[in-house]
């Protein structure tokens, strides 16, 4: 193992300024953020549709302002073949919906409450996330 | 005034995707990478994430009532089955795949990346099938 491109300050800052959007949903709304769940509910069920679009929308915001306010470029590297884009995104779109959370639902808000079930789910994807990586390391 | 506050946490979550780069499926896949070249950040965002939010799941719970809403509304689901392991082993082999999960996936829309375009549409096409084969296990 060698450690490599490591951010530790900016991680940790910009998840603190996650987990603050988690609590204001939470103590303001009533509801745990898993985006998986927002952005499904979003297509599929007529409850807080409003809301769940809303969130959507200010996800997509998000990044646009801090673009805006601190004029830095954002840049993502991501895969260009088509082949590979729809086969992870199915997987993470119908995976998600089977396991009931994403990252954020069983990662963030799960665990925050010390949800067993959640702290299973995170440990699973990590877990098949790092052996994909390291097979697609191998091929 | 909770779909202003929808908007808002949706703003904050985008900006802390953003500030802490998880919106870039390098940083993500660099942190599943772990047998190779290493960069251990992602812990440190769900760190993060974490000291600032769990304590308010216990402070809140039960008894008091949200600020916005009648009732706090969360599944409490509390089983432990194959849905959840099958689901949570697709979905971390997707994510292994494109270094992509929900939440920077949809922020990184503001990109206007054909290529995060295209998994996001595949990925609402996945929740959709799950939709209609009735597998769905509630949102949290």
């Amino acid at each position: 193992m060698n450690i490599v491109n490591f951010t530790p300050v900016s991680a940790f800052l910009g998840g603190s300024l996650i987990g603050l959007a988690v609590v204001i949903f939470f103590v303001f709304n009533g509801r745990l953020i898993g985006i998986s769940g927002i952005a499904s509910n979003f297509l599929t069920s007529k409850i807080n549709r409003v809301d769940n679009f809303l969130f959507i929308v200010g996800l997509i915001i998000g990044p646009m302002l801090y673009k805006i306010f601190t004029s830095q470029e954002i840049n993502i590297s991501i895969s260009n073949s088509f082949y590979l884009l729809a086969v992870a995104g199915l997987l993470v779109g119908a995976g998600t919906r089977i396991g009931g959370g994403c990252t954020s639902g069983h990662g963030i808000s799960g665990i925050g409450k010390f949800s067993l079930r959640s702290i299973v789910a995170t440990v699973t994807f990590m877990i098949v996330g790092i052996l994909t990586v390291s097979v697609k390391n191998l091929i | 005034m909770n779909k202003i506050i929808s908007l808002i946490c949706g703003i904050i979550f985008g900006i802390g995707l953003t500030f802490s780069q998880m919106i870039d499926p390098a940083k993500v896949l660099g942190f599943l990478n772990i047998f190779g070249e290493w960069d251990p950040s992602l812990a440190f965002v769900m760190i993060g994430a974490l000291i600032i939010s769990s304590p308010f799941f216990h402070l809140f719970k039960d008894n008091k009532k949200p600020i916005f809403a009648d009732k706090f509304s969360y599944s409490n689901n509390k089983e432990l089955n194959k849905k959840l392991i099958i689901g949570s082993s697709l979905f971390g082999a997707g994510w292994g795949l494109a270094g992509l999960c929900p939440g920077p996936a949809i922020a990184s829309l503001a990109l206007l990346n054909l290529n995060s375009v295209g998994f996001v549409i595949f990925m609402f096409i996945g929740f959709y099938l799950v939709k209609l084969s009735d597998l769905t296990t509630q949102a949290r």
